[in-house]
């Protein structure tokens, strides 16, 4: 399957990056992982480049890592679209002290706005 | 999070609990504090593992006796402000304070058979009272904001919305001024005692724990 997974440094999008890349592994996915802009995180996009290529090396997948600026949620609907994607993965939410799941605003976006298949992993 | 939105007012003075009353099926209820007891612990459990999973907010409470022991295991403890509404020795509702930085969180939940009695304005105003009456200052949640009865019962108390841009809708609520040892009146008291039958009135479509879809029905 050809999936775009976007990630942009939040706890939640390196989980979603190690699953897909582990997935892809076994499921022969065509892979593409784009790191997004996002605000809420401490996270550098270099940094989660770095950490992209090493997990998408270390499960020796072919998968490509992108850098993607803008408006992360309409950019990788975008791409999703006029590139042929069949999903999108994304990181299902963080937890707050409560133990609530809230669902990031990029999730939100591409769940309403995505033609794609969207899964947000837990 | 220290980035969450407060209301500059600070909201009314609420009871501290123990507190008693009668809810509309003519039920005793008791509201009081917990206080690390393992037989309260235990009533919680039975009362979550007999929750409908349809009343669940945002992923509590969790389903099986497991998760929800280590979900009480989280909120629980010594930082956290906990109380329960009895119904004799049956646990009726349960509100709680999660500590989140300067601030604490909040949720309640009442159940099912415990529903639309009045109860879940009781709980409420019974945690924020002993919040107050330990310090508490500002305090937040998150709602559906479909949910419409329990936003509006969440105003009633006081809270106004901080983050209206997501699915949930966050709101807070100021209890005593930055850094004042005591809670000042507020302009905004509608919790008083006028409108104390409103605040039942529209609660008693909420109560399924305000976390949860009631206001639709």
């Amino acid at each position: 399957m050809k999936v775009l997974c976007g990630i942009g440094g939040s706890d939640d999008s390196f989980r979603a990056l190690d699953r897909t890349v582990d997935r892809a592994a076994v499921a022969n996915d065509d892979l593409t992982i784009a790191v997004v802009d996002n605000e809420d995180s401490s996270v550098s996009p270099d940094e989660v480049v770095e950490r992209a290529e090493a997990a998408v090396d270390e499960a020796g997948v072919a998968a490509e890592v992108r850098r993607v600026e803008g408006d992360p949620g309409s950019r990788l609907v975008e791409i999703a679209e006029t590139e042929g994607f069949e999903e999108i993965v994304l990181g299902g939410g963080h937890t707050s002290p409560m133990g609530k799941i809230t669902i990031g605003s990029i999730a939100e976006f591409v769940l309403l706005n995505a033609k794609t298949s969207v899964t947000l992993v837990r | 999070m220290s980035d969450r939105g407060y209301p500059d007012a600070v909201a009314d003075e609420f009871p501290p609990p123990p507190t008693a009353f009668t809810d509309r099926e003519d039920r005793e209820i008791e509201i009081r504090p917990y206080e690390g007891d393992e037989e309260v612990r235990e009533a919680l459990v039975e009362m979550y593992d007999d929750f409908d999973p349809a009343d669940r907010a945002q992923g509590i409470p969790p389903g099986g006796e497991e998760r929800i022991r280590e979900w009480l295991d989280a909120i629980l403890p010594g930082d956290c402000y906990n109380v329960i509404a009895w119904c004799g020795d049956e646990a009726a509702g349960h509100a709680t304070l999660v500590p989140d930085g300067d601030a604490y969180e909040l949720a309640i939940f009442v159940h099912q058979e415990y529903q639309r009695a009045g109860i879940g304005t009781h709980l409420i105003r019974g945690l924020l009272g002993h919040g107050q009456a330990n310090g508490v200052e500002k305090v937040w949640l998150t709602v559906e904001r479909w949910n419409r009865a329990a936003v509006s019962l969440y105003k009633k108390i006081g809270f106004e919305t901080s983050d209206a841009e997501s699915f949930e809708l966050e709101m807070g609520l100021r209890l005593r001024a930055d850094g004042e040892g005591s809670a000042a009146g507020s302009d905004e008291s509608d919790a008083d005692e006028s409108d104390a039958d409103q605040v039942d009135g529209d609660e008693s479509e909420v109560d399924a724990g305000p976390e949860s879809d009631a206001g639709d029905e």
